[in-house]
């Protein structure tokens, strides 16, 4: 898979991708939903997509105790069960990194990550002056994961060689210090032939996972679109031997959405994705379905709501 | 746990309630053999007895056509045909409810996952019923002249692939225009349609309107040879099919015939190629491959061939295959140590004939039939496992280097039932379809099936067509 950047390769490029059929697609991914996941398998698909959770926050009313309230739950998502796993990361605005990074180091969280969404997130309308420095401000502020947006404007109207080098400089500016997640918010690529496009875009200009979605524009993270993704990731693999993860975000709100995740992850791109390193599900309110659903397996009751933390 | 193992999720068989032993249903009622013998059905999963059914012989099928023959004359032929409609769609609504219950008991007596018979097959055969429902008031419309004639007593015999399916692809439309019926479900998978008697009695359906004897050729035989009987529709071997031809040759009796297939799944090299490989699975190992009109010969275009076979083995890998009441389970059993034994000899064909045999990589349960599945790589026109229907989980690949090839390799069969093209290029699909002898193609999918869509093939696959305005039309006969 050897492309270089300029505007003609690139495009000469994606038009070699296989199209993909829209609804052959749907028919195989509602499929995959009825996968009855049950028992023991349900009790590691829990866990494990608890540990998958990129605990977010992204609203113009965070504040700093927000924040830390957030990194405390990510730590320790049940205070009454420490056997729950903490979750994969939290995800914060540029401006709550050091916030955030401090939190979780003052409350035993060294280990979590601290993602920022970056590049003049959501929509990505800044010039790249702008977004280079959002993302250099927040890997100086300890950020150890950038959830940038792609230039979905540059992408529609064809100008991939504009998407590609974005990304690449943002890789640049991200270096050693943090991990890249390029979004591709698949609601406004709307095709599937998009999104496999736009996949492998990311892919090459060095992207270290591939993101569905901002969370603000729906829909988000559908199964077609996640589905669309890890067969780009399985097939980049399969060709260059290079593993890139994959994140869906927004939409995935119980805990039945994300074992219906975990089966596409494992039927498509393999079993090998099933880690937090690989794959991560963007989301705030889905955490504490995953915590009601584990306590259903352990005390065989469902408690109420009031028995999982707000934050 | 290290990694996603899917646990158990066994759908539970307390919805069905299976008699130790199971009388013909003649004349709305539960009647003894006359022969006073009964045959085992098995649950090919297990191997295990399931029930014993009677075995009717040509005094039980006489009875059969006498009840049909009484029934059609006194009261179905004089019956307003909006009330015949209002009984079928009854059954349609019944089945429906009980939808549950036939699910678990065809995939008890076939050994199909339940995921197919509870998402497929019951589905399909609760919507024949309601779309013939429809038809019944307004068979003016059928295609057959203005006034239009039931022939009378039809008698049908239908095969183990898809036992309650078969029934209603036959049962509906027979009713609808106003024919009675004697029915002969396959000797390997006779319960849902007993269990469909039940709800024939359920819905009220006037005595002898439906008959259903069990049996097995001998049976079939003496439906075929009854001289009560003005219509025969079979679906089945071609070899029985020939049979039948043979048989009502010379007579008033004209007949139906849904017969083998060879169908030819072509993927051009600008075809979605990911979701071709699902069409390619779907195609072949849909209902372990018991499937007349299966995808069982993929021509695949020579430059697009390894790409394509190593996604085809990737997700092969993936297959479930296991127990048929799993919900997770794709792939089923076998249906019987006779279809087993088929597969395994034309498997062992293909080998000797010098094609490269590669089978997924699954656990074989120790008890029932099974058969992984399989493709055959390497394989010409002239092997036996491109020539013969398998009828089980067995692809046979061959290519092709430019379209008017592919065709030509498509048409090479003494079949004709189906046909799959695959490519994103609109022209070239309608190109392809029209140079098929197919009755049925479908384009970038496969195995799709509506009520209102004709079924049948060319040549050697059958005569006639089942579903929509011509397979009603196959139940009428023409006025002015």
């Amino acid at each position: 898979m050897i492309v270089d950047s300029s505007e003609s390769s690139l495009k000469a490029f994606l038009k070699t991708l296989p199209t993909v059929d829209e609804v052959g697609v749907n028919a195989r991914t509602a499929t995959l939903a009825t996968r009855s996941i049950k028992t023991t398998s349900k009790a590691w698909a829990i866990d494990t997509a608890i540990s998958m959770v990129d605990l977010t926050t992204l609203e113009g009313a965070d504040t700093p105790g927000k924040v830390r309230a957030l990194c405390a739950k990510a730590v320790r998502p049940d205070a009454t069960d420490l056997t729950v796993p903490s979750v994969g990361a939290v995800c914060v605005y540029n401006d709550m990194v050091s916030t955030a990074r401090t939190a979780l180091d003052e409350i035993g969280g060294k280990h979590i990550p601290v993602a920022a969404v970056s590049t003049a997130f959501p929509s990505g309308r800044a010039s790249f002056k702008v977004k280079a420095q959002d993302t250099q401000d927040a890997v100086d502020a300890g950020a150890g994961e950038i959830d940038m947006v792609i230039d979905r404007g540059a992408f529609l109207s064809g100008r991939y060689g504009e998407v590609f080098e974005e990304i690449q400089k943002i890789k640049a500016i991200c270096g050693e210090k943090a991990h890249l997640k390029v979004i591709l918010e698949t609601g406004e690529l709307v095709t599937l032939d998009n999104v496999r496009k736009a996949s492998y875009l990311a892919m090459l200009a060095g992207a270290d996972f591939i993101k569905t979605s901002t969370g603000k524009v729906s829909p988000a993270a559908t199964a077609p679109v996640v589905y669309v993704m890890l067969e780009a990731v399985r097939d980049y693999f399969s060709s260059t031997k290079v593993r890139i993860g994959v994140k869906p975000a927004g939409g995935i709100r119980n805990t039945k959405d994300a074992i219906k995740q975990l089966v596409l992850v494992n039927e498509v791109a393999g079993p090998e994705w099933l880690t937090p390193t690989l794959f991560r599900i963007g989301a705030s309110a889905l955490l504490n379905d995953l915590l009601l659903q584990r306590m259903k397996m352990r005390d065989g009751y469902y408690a109420s709501p009031s028995y999982v933390t707000l934050d | 746990m290290s990694a996603f193992e899917y646990a158990p999720a066994l759908e539970s068989t307390s919805i069905v309630n299976i008699a130790e032993s199971h009388k013909l249903f003649i004349n709305g009622k539960f009647v003894a053999p006359k022969s006073g013998k009964y045959f085992p059905t098995i649950n090919p999963a297990t191997g295990k007895v399931l029930s014993k059914v009677a075995d009717g012989n040509e005094k039980d099928v006489d009875l059969a056509v006498a009840a049909a023959r009484n029934a059609y004359v006194k009261v179905w032929s004089k019956m307003p045909a909006a009330e015949r409609g209002k009984y079928l769609y009854r059954i349609a609504r019944i089945l429906q409810e009980r939808a549950r219950e036939f699910a678990v008991l065809e995939t008890l007596d076939n050994g199909k996952p339940i995921r197919e018979s509870r998402d497929t097959d019951i589905p399909l055969v609760a919507a024949h019923f309601f779309y013939h429902a429809g038809w019944a008031d307004k068979l003016q419309y059928a295609g057959v002249g203005t006034s239009p004639k039931p022939y009378g007593v039809v008698g049908q015999i239908i095969p183990w692939n898809f036992p309650m399916l078969m029934l209603a692809w036959k049962i509906a439309p027979a009713l609808a225009a106003g024919n009675t019926v004697v029915l002969k479900p396959a000797e390997t998978t006779p319960l849902t349609a007993l269990l469909f008697a039940e709800v024939c009695q359920q819905a009220g359906l006037p005595d002898g309107v439906v008959n259903i004897v069990t049996g097995a050729g001998a049976t079939g035989s003496a439906i075929v040879n009854h001289p009560g009987i003005d219509k025969i529709a079979f679906t089945g071997s071609t070899e029985v099919g020939k049979l039948i031809a043979t048989a009502i040759a010379g007579t008033k009796k004209v007949a139906t015939l849904e017969l083998g297939g060879k169908a030819a799944n072509i993927i051009f090299d600008d075809a979605a190629l990911d979701e071709a490989v699902e069409g390619i699975v779907n195609g072949i190992f849909f209902n372990q491959g018991h499937v007349c009109c299966a995808g069982s010969r993929l021509l695949v275009q020579e430059n697009v061939h390894d790409e394509v076979l190593e996604k085809l083995k990737v997700r092969m890998a993936n297959i479930r295959l296991g127990n048929p009441l799993d919900k997770n389970t794709d792939i089923g059993a076998i249906n019987s140590a006779a279809q087993l034994s088929k597969i395994k000899e034309l498997t062992a064909a293909g080998d000797s004939e010098g094609a490269e045999r590669w089978s997924a990589p699954c656990q074989i349960p120790t008890e029932g039939y099974w058969f992984p599945p399989t493709i055959f790589t390497g394989v010409s026109q002239t092997h036996r496992i491109a020539r013969e229907e398998i009828f089980g989980p067995v692809l046979s690949v061959l290519t092709f280097r430019t379209p008017q090839e592919a065709i030509e390799k498509a048409n090479n069969t003494p079949f004709g039932l189906s046909a799959g093209v695959w490519s994103e290029k609109g022209s070239k699909i309608l190109w392809a379809a029209s140079q098929l002898r197919a009755g049925v193609i479908w384009a970038n999918t496969f195995n799709k099936f509506d009520p209102a869509s004709p079924f049948g093939g060319y040549k050697e696959s059958g005569w006639g067509r089942e579903g929509g305005r011509d397979g009603l039309s196959a139940y009428l006969k023409g006025g002015n």
